[in-house]
This record gives structure tokens, sequence and C-alpha cells, in this order.
């Protein structure tokens, strides 16, 4: 039966890539310096997978790689090499081509064959190294194996699986080929749990096996054919020693030692398996649309219910129901922040390296959960803000001991619930914003007038004006000027904000706002004639009724009204929507003042309705992006209402302005 | 490769259905008194006019949108598509969900018409090419006559009529104006 192995190379490339991750933050683990033998053999055993998987799907590049790198990795793991800086460096190195490697495969991208082969050489160089200096480190570290190694002159291997091993893909006759390359195998079979025909399940194993391995063979090469499976099977392996019953006790009772260590970090692992199952992001998308469909149909159920007393019980029940499923259901789109975070101890050992400065960076919160387009789209802007505080809010260590503080600097992130939001908060204690700089440099650009007086809040917003830099030399890490306007217009395209807070000398503190998911949103329901539409929560600034005296008029066309020294322009939602309104008169309905982008405009509509949350739905999906709407929605009683466009509306405002302004001067 | 061989056999089924096959199947509907077909494979739902959603900046013909189990639906009124006269909505009005194929993939585009009236077999040779009418008539939209029981029934193509221009004729005019 021939197996068409493509189908799970997508799989392959998925747990190579979280393998990777894993080896990555075990790799900067040990950097911390602490003697981790689970973190080694979490490394170990992902390179291993990768070896493996990659010599099946045919990437012998990568499986060469790999073996290199596995190689080195068992000689950190056997003790028999020292972990040192460098090495771990070079393994880091090596973990990035192994990710460009398998990228390049999986999506065809360009492939820098030049740093792999560098790599690759210097890992074999590495290697290599050890050979010649490797008789002090077994000389020292073998004191208490050599005795035994040396003495036997083979092992005795009893190996009784358990039935269900055939099924877990464990094929026991190609162990002992691997056995067999190892010394002389010899393979006894006991066949006595083997049942009568007529009750014989073909997928299950009933045979033991004896095995007599001769020749000088490390136990721990042994040990490596059967670490796939030693929760499977019963296994005993002993010394073949001129003293059989004295040797045989400790020899058999290090096998359990050993076993328990590596037994439990793999149920660990095994558990964290069980508990996750991968499923496909469009079927979730489906079941969230389905699950939409059942809220709407349920509240259309309870508005026709409410004639009939017997059927509310049954009704709040469903209504209660549908609420948890939908929560639940929303759930599943959602991923720890510890996905973004993740990559953030790698980016800050690499930048503090370059930069000669000592950080540390403390992580909490990992478990906040954020929908996956949030989790994608805020990463960048992530990465922006740690640059920005390793390279600006961090100093030297000397200048850090001259101003009294810890020569290690500190950065942290956080991520927490707040009021229906995800904070994310970036914190350093470096040496903090130096305002008039700010401020100086602001001036310089034209972004404000020297002569007005700003608050401490208001030059710290600055910075986030497109254009501005207060990096003397711009490095390649940040100070490129498109700094943190992008970072900002980022997260409020993701519905969030961005603040900051900063005390010079002690360090600052950025805020990130975001929403909880993008498939949901705040609104409120405003009324233009008969029809209803959804304006975005965030984006209004308050509502207000105004009186004749607070309007002006531009060239006698262009409406604005004054709020609080503001000149804020009117749009009249019913001319540009052309619908029927039930007020004309200004001072009779009300106007929505909305903002987005730091523009403030005036909506004039008839009324406010309820506010509620609304999943939002594409318009484009079906039919086409329209003018000054950004989706739609659909409502308790199954009708679709249109969602504002708040940047596009204040467009449109402007291009009105930039007429009126035109007619004004001619 | 049981899919594959299923695959195989649907494409097969929709040359079997299709125009080129010997055996077409299409939902003819009534507007203005004429008769028009649309591939049957292409309809969706046929389902009673229920008030839409009004999306403004939009053409007259585009009536609003509609939520059709969670999906949102663009509602198109072929009367006023074709320039017809309008005429007021009845139980009889009926709106029919079909998809429509273009560059970007498959949409969903909802139309009114006055009524839907049958499902018809038509064979192959008595598909006839659309007569040339010159500038009188626009005959882009549709694909071939077909003539069942002594009616004639234009057959829509309904991808051409809703990917070339939203706009009706007229508007197009008064924008070159």
């Amino acid at each position: 039966m021939a197996i068409d192995v493509s189908q799970f190379l997508q799989t392959f490339y998925e747990e190579s890539f979280e393998g990777l991750d894993i080896m990555e933050s075990g790799l900067l683990n040990l950097d911390g310096g602490s003697e981790n033998s689970e973190s080694i053999n979490d490394i170990f055993r992902a390179a291993h997978s990768i070896k493996g998987g990659s010599g099946t799907f045919g990437l012998n590049a990568v499986a060469s790689f790999t073996h290199v790198l596995e190689s080195l990795l068992d000689e950190m793991r056997d003790g028999r090499r020292q972990i040192t800086k460098e090495g771990v460096n070079l393994l880091l190195e090596s973990v990035d081509c192994l990710r460009e490697m398998l990228k390049a495969s999986q999506g065809g991208d360009e492939l820098d064959a030049q740093r792999i082969a560098d790599v690759h050489g210097r890992l074999e160089a590495m290697w290599g190294k050890k050979e010649a200096a490797s008789p002090v480190a077994t000389a020292s570290g073998a004191d208490n194996e050599s005795a035994a190694s040396e003495a036997n002159s083979g092992w005795d291997i009893k190996f009784s699986p358990f039935a269900y091993i055939l099924k877990t893909g464990n094929e026991p006759a190609r162990m002992f080929r691997e056995l067999g390359e190892l010394g002389e195998l010899t393979v006894t079979v006991n066949t006595d749990k083997v049942p009568d025909f007529s009750e014989m399940d073909p997928d299950e194993c009933f045979l033991s096996w004896d095995l007599k391995l001769e020749g000088n063979v490390k136990r721990s090469a042994i040990d490596d054919v059967f670490s796939w499976i030693e929760e499977d099977c019963d296994l005993k392996i002993t010394p073949i020693a001129s003293k059989p019953d004295t040797a045989s006790q400790p020899a058999a009772a290090s096998g359990p030692t050993a076993a328990p260590t590596s037994a439990s970090a793999r149920s660990g692992g095994a558990t964290a398996e069980a508990a996750s199952i991968r499923v496909g992001i469009d079927k979730v998308d489906s079941v969230i649309n389905l699950v939409g469909e059942l809220v709407i149909t349920q509240s259309m159920l309870s508005t026709t219910g409410e004639a009939y007393p017997a059927l509310q019980a049954g009704l709040a029940q469903l209504e209660r129901n549908t609420r948890e499923l939908q929560e639940q259901v929303m759930r599943m789109r959602m991923l720890p922040v510890s996905f973004v975070f993740n990559r953030f101890p790698r980016l800050v050992h690499d930048i503090s390296q370059k930069l000669g400065k000592q950080i540390e960076l403390k992580m909490s919160g990992e478990q906040t959960e954020l929908d996956k387009t949030v989790i994608e789209k805020v990463t960048d802007p992530l990465v922006h803000l740690i640059r920005n505080s390793l390279d600006h809010g961090i100093e030297m260590p000397e200048d850090r001991r001259a101003a009294g503080k810890p020569a290690t600097g500190t950065v942290w992130l956080d991520a927490y619930h707040k009021g229906g939001n995800i904070i994310i908060e970036v914190k350093d204690d470096g040496k903090g914003i130096d305002k008039s700089v700010v401020l100086a440099k602001a001036i310089e650009r034209g972004l404000v007038d020297a002569s007005v007086h700003l608050e401490d809040e208001q030059i710290l917003d600055l910075i986030f004006q497109p254009g501005f830099s207060t990096a003397k030399e711009v490095s390649d890490l940040s100070g490129r000027g498109v700094g943190m306007d992008v970072v900002r217009r980022n997260i409020q395209s993701l519905g969030g904000g961005v603040e900051i807070r900063s005390k010079e000398g002690e360090g600052s503190t950025i805020t990130v706002r975001l929403p909880l998911t993008l498939a949901i949103l705040d609104g409120q329901t405003v009324e233009v004639g008969t029809e209803n539409y959804i304006v975005p929560l965030v984006s209004i600034v308050e509502s207000t009724q105004i009186k004749p005296e607070m309007l002006n008029y531009v060239a006698g066309k262009g409406e604005t009204f004054m709020l609080r020294d503001e000149y804020i322009p009117v749009i009249r939602l019913y001319e540009i929507f052309d619908s029927k309104p039930r007020h004309t008169d200004i001072t009779k309905g009300l106007l929505v003042v909305v903002e987005s982008d730091g523009k403030k405009i005036g909506l004039f509509v008839d009324d406010l309705l309820g506010q509620q949350q609304v999943v939002i739905k594409s318009l484009e999906t079906n039919y086409k992006k329209v003018d000054g709407i950004s989706g739609a929605t659909i409502l308790g009683d199954g009708s679709v209402a249109l969602i504002l466009d708040i940047p596009g509306l204040i467009r449109l405002s402007q291009q009105n302005c930039n007429t009126d302004r035109l007619k004004m001067s001619a | 490769m049981a899919t594959a061989a299923s695959t195989e056999a649907m494409q097969l089924d929709q040359r079997g259905v299709g125009l080129d096959g010997d055996n077409a199947q299409f939902l003819s509907f009534i507007l203005a008194g004429e008769h028009y077909g649309i591939d049957i494979l292409r309809v969706q739902e046929i389902k009673g006019w229920t008030p839409v959603t009004r999306v403004p900046q939009t053409p007259q013909h585009m009536k609003g949108v509609l939520n059709l189990r969670g999906t949102v639906v663009p509602i198109v009124d072929m009367r006023m598509r074709f320039s017809l006269e309008e005429i007021e909505y009845t139980p009889l009005t009926v709106v029919i969900v079909m998809s429509v194929k273009s560059d970007t993939g498959e949409r969903l585009v909802g139309i009114v018409v006055d009524a839907v009236s049958d499902v018809l077999n038509v064979p192959a040779e008595n598909i006839k090419p659309t007569p040339d009418f010159g500038d009188k008539v626009s005959t882009e939209f549709i694909n071939g006559l077909a003539s069942v029981d002594d009616k004639m029934v234009m057959l829509l193509d309904v991808d051409q009529l809703f990917n070339t221009n939203e706009l009706p004729a007229e508007e197009i005019l008064e924008q070159v104006k």
C-alpha cells in the first residue's frame, strides 16, 4: 500500500517550526547559564524529530544540517561538552538557518545558501574541535561510567512492548536493525503471549524479545534507540558482565532511575499534545458564523416568544446557552499573547549583544488571550516598541552605574485585561525621554508653534507625529523616522490606542490598548430618518445638542461649530447618504463628535439609539467597497445595519473643506 | 483516489447540464411579461421579497443588502437594471439568490424579479444564438435564446451581468455628460 506522504508534509512543516521555537526558547534558557538538563533534552528531542521528519520527506539538506546539530547537542546532553556562550549563539544561528531552509522548501523562498553553508561549516568545525579536545572531557566526566563500560562486553536487553506499540508507528524490527549496527546482536523472540489465531488482533503486538548485544556499546546509545518508546514497553537493560548477580542489580536500577526523569519530561509534553488539536482557521470561522446565526435566530425567537408565557423559561434557557456558546466559540480564535512574546527573549538577546548593553527581559501575563488576527497584526508594532526601549531607553552599563542604577537594565513586558480591552505594557528602567529635546525637535520640524505652551503629556504625544525621530544617529535598529507614527497607526487600525509615559532618568512606559477581537465591535446605533447606522464607539468623543450661536459658516457654506476652542466641521449624514431625515434643523437633531487620526468632525443625526456589540461582516465579500461604510452587521431582528467608516467620512469632509477654502480664496 | 474520481464525475455532470451539453436546465422567471432563464446550477435559493437595508452611494437598481443566514447579500432589482418600468412589489415578487463567478472568486447576489415560473429542460439544439439588434437593444448579457413550448426564453449570462458594469446604460451616459 503506497501512502502519499505529501499530505503529511504540511503537518511536518508546522511541527518543525514549533520544534524550532522550542529549541530557541530552550537555548535561551541555557544562555541564562542554568545547568538545565530538562531544556537540553527538549532541544535535543526537537532537533531529533526535525532530522527524522526531514529525512522521511527527502529534505536531505535539512537532515544533514540537523544531524551535525544533533550530534553537538547529544554531547552537551551527556555532559561531554561544555555549554558555552559561543556554542549557544552558534546553535541559535543554526536554528535560524533551519527555519530559513524549511521556509524555503515550503514556500519556495529565496535561500541564503552562503550563510547556511557558513553556519554548517562552523557547526562541523565545532563538532570536530571536540574530537580533539574530547580526551580531557571524557577522562574527567567518565569516572563513574568508565568502570561499567569498560568492564562489560555487551548488554542483555529484555524488551516487551505493550500491545498497542504498532499503533504508535514504532516498528520493533527497525529498532533491532539499529541495534544491530551498534554491535553483534542476537535476537530471541518470545511467543508465549500470542493468543489463538481466532482471538488475535492483527493490529496488536503479542511478542516480546530477549536481545543480546555484544561488543563495546555505550548504554546511552541503546537508550537512544529505545528513547521514543520507553513509555510504551517494559524494558530491562543489564550489562553482560562477569559478575551477573551483583552488577546487574545496580544496572537494572539505573535503568528505571534514568527513565523517570525523561519520562516525566515526556509525559509533560504528552499532556500538552492531548490538550490541543489542529483545526483549520476556516473551520473555526464557519462555526463562529453559524453561532452568530444561532444568536440572531434566538433573539428573533425571544421577541416572538414574549406572547407565549409557556415558552418563556425555555427561551431564557436558550438565551443563556447561546450566549455561552458564542463566548466559547469566540475563544477558539483566541491565542495566548505568548505567541508574540516568545520571540522577544531572542530579540533582546541579539540586540543587547549587538549594542553591548546588559538587558534583562521580564515578561508576565503571557497567557492573556487575544484574537489571532490581532496577534498577527500587533507583532510588528511591539517589536518596534521593544527595539526602541533597548536602543534608546536602556543606557550603556557604565552610564547606568554612574547614574546609580544597576548595570543590567530591565525591560518589562506585561499583558493584562482591563475593561474589555487587552493592555500590553512595554516598560523600561532606562533614561526616559528628554521632553525638552522632544519639544525642540518638534519646533524645529514645524510640528508645533514655539509660542504654544504644552503639557508634558502633549509633548510626549508629539513622538507619535509622522516624521518625528529624536535619535541623534540613525542606527539599523530604530530611529529611521518611520517609527512611532506607524506604530500608532497600525494599532489604531486594529481599533486600539497607544500612550506613553516617561520620567527622565527613571524610564518610560508605553501602553498599548487592544480590542479583544476584530470580529466584534462596540457600536452606537444612530438614527437618520428611518435608517439606522452603527458608529464605532471607540471613535466617538461625545454627543451634543448645539445652539444656533455655536454655529459658524465658512464662506456661507461649510458648517462648523465651536466646541471648547476647537472648530469642528459638521457633516450632515442625510446629505451624504441621501436619506429623508426627521430633522434638517441642526439644533433639533444631535451632533455626534467623532475622531480619527487626531481629526474631529461632527456627524449630524436624528437621534441616538442603543449601544451594542455587533459582529462585523464585510460588504466586499459579496458586493464592493462603499464610500463612508466600513462594513455591515446583523441586528437582533435579523436586519442588516451598516457600520460607518469614520476615517473615510473625515476624508470626505476634508475634501469639502478644501473646496470651500478654494472658494474663499477665489 | 475516491475524491479525484468524484470531482471528475462532478465536472462531467456540470458539462452535462451546462450550455455545451445535450440537455441544459434553466430556472425561468418573468420580468415585465418576458421570460428569462438562468443556469439552474447557479441558483442558491428562491425567497419571497423582504425589506432590505439601503446602502447609500450606490446605483438605483441596487436595492440594498439582505441577511441571508449570516451572509450580507446585495439585492438588485432586475427591472431597474434593465431600465424597465418600475412596479410595486407584490406577494408574488421573489428574490433569486445566485452565485456569480468573477476573477476574485464567487459572490452571492440576489435579484428581484416579478415571479419565477418553471425549471426548463432545454436540448442544446433548441438554443439559438442571439440576433444582433444593433444599437437598439444591448444583448451582451444574453447567452442565447431558447424556445420552449413556443415561448422565447432569454438565457442570461449572470457573470457578465454582474461583473462588467454595475451601472445601467443611462447612468453611464449621464456620467459621460
